[in-house]
């Protein structure tokens, strides 16, 4: 009996597509919403982990928006952490297995990370804050926005780290073997966990120095 | 038994869940604004990482591993159920996190009242999760290994978690760079903090 009146709104208006622009930039999940700082800093000291963790969260995170999204009205709000962590945990199975299969070496290094996509707070706060609230297909391209807001700085952050810390980048050597003969070295501690910080740290500068609004008041 | 204390100080200083691999870092950015609510997170945090690893260790071990429904019946003995891992670790977390809710608060309302908030928030935080995959992956021998390995973990990232409070309680009164300001000064702390804990690498346990 519902007497709402259905707009059908075209699958690209400009609102959707502010849903997938804005988490690049202006609400970037993890510089601005500060979401998903673990795996971040964890696989970003080359840039092809960084590359196949990306994917794989914008997946995750995608399709479990759509699903919880179809499934919201049927949810008790008691229990929906519970329901959303079971979605996302069978989501990541799925991802882990085809990461085992197709890329075992990358699957490897990522070690536990794959795992935690679980725990990942993009996902649980874009299905909290979007999901439970839209239709499907807002939730759909908000899910790909924050994951590609995510993977975005993950490939900044990887890009500097691989560049100064292994003089590579996806694994092609960069630096010429001449500067190395004439004393430059490679800054192992880039590669090192506490740099990882302090590189989001000078990323979160850099975006703050232009944006202005973001600025915390202290 | 020395190994046990091997394992506790290893995960505590040199294995730090925060400094080595940025577990449980959106609850240690969000919560870490005054020492009081932190101590209430960090504590929190101990107490269940020091139940679900023990738990999440006999499902593991009797449960999952691939052989380990041997003790059911001999047919069993080539059954790898490990692919299952996730869902089922991620399942005894988030009820566990009830049950230490509810026994808490029947039997303690006082320590409830200071921890009660935080517990919910604790089931999807990666620190908890991340304890039960690491005990997975590096495959501790006994019980009281994993224990140990559970409440270690949980110390160090207390550790962290308080540090960083205290740090960022007095830093409230410096004149940082505008753009720097909250998140930005925050992160590159904690990046100073991980490298004077590189210092405990040196130990050779």
């Amino acid at each position: 009996m519902s007497t709402e009146i259905r707009e059908r709104e075209a699958l690209f208006s400009s609102k959707n597509i502010k849903l997938l622009k804005n988490p690049l930039s202006l609400s970037n999940p993890i510089t601005v919403q500060v979401l998903g700082i673990c795996s971040a800093l964890a696989v970003t000291a080359k840039l092809e982990p960084a590359i196949v963790m990306a994917i794989s969260v914008t997946l995750v995170t995608a399709v479990s928006n759509v699903v919880i999204s179809f499934l919201r009205n049927g949810i008790p709000p008691r229990i929906r952490i519970i329901v959303q962590l079971v979605v996302v945990a069978t989501l990541v199975i799925v991802v882990d297995q085809i990461l085992k299969a197709f890329v075992y070496d990358v699957s490897k290094q990522l070690s536990v990370f794959v795992g935690l996509i679980i725990t990942n707070c993009i996902i649980m706060g874009r299905l909290e804050a979007f999901a439970m609230a839209n239709k499907p297909w807002p939730s759909f391209l908000d899910g790909i926005g924050n994951g590609l807001g995510y993977g975005l700085i993950l490939i900044i952050i990887a890009f500097f780290r691989e560049l100064l810390g292994s003089g590579s980048i996806y694994g092609f050597h960069l630096i010429p073997e001449s500067f190395y003969e004439l004393g430059y070295k490679n800054n192992g501690l880039m590669i090192l966990p506490p740099m990882a910080l302090i590189v989001v740290g000078v990323i979160i500068w850099v975006q703050r120095y232009y944006t202005r609004d973001l600025i915390e008041k202290n | 038994m020395q190994e046990i204390f091997n394992i506790f100080i290893k995960s505590i200083f040199i294995d730090n869940m925060i400094f080595a691999y940025f577990l449980g870092m959106c609850s240690y950015l969000a919560v870490s604004k005054t020492v009081k609510t932190s101590v209430g997170l960090g504590a929190a945090v101990v107490f269940v990482l020091g139940i679900t690893v023990p738990v999440d260790y006999m499902l593991n071990e009797y449960i999952l591993k691939a052989g380990a429904l041997e003790w059911l019946d001999a047919s069993f003995a080539d059954v790898d159920l490990s692919f299952l891992s996730f869902i089922m670790f991620i399942a005894i977390i988030a009820s566990m996190v009830q049950l230490v809710e509810m026994i808490v608060e029947k039997f303690s309302p006082a320590l409830y009242s200071s921890l009660g908030i935080f517990l919910p928030l604790i089931a999807v935080n990666c620190a908890i999760l991340g304890g039960s995959l690491f005990m997975q992956e590096r495959e501790y021998q006994s019980l009281a290994q994993a224990t140990s390995f559970g409440i270690g973990s949980g110390v160090g990232w207390f550790l962290a978690i308080v540090g960083i409070a205290a740090i960022r309680e007095k830093i409230r009164y410096s004149d940082v760079p505008a753009p720097l300001r909250g998140l930005g000064i925050t992160f590159i702390i904690t990046g100073l903090m991980g490298i004077a804990f590189m210092s405990f690498l040196g130990i050779k346990l």
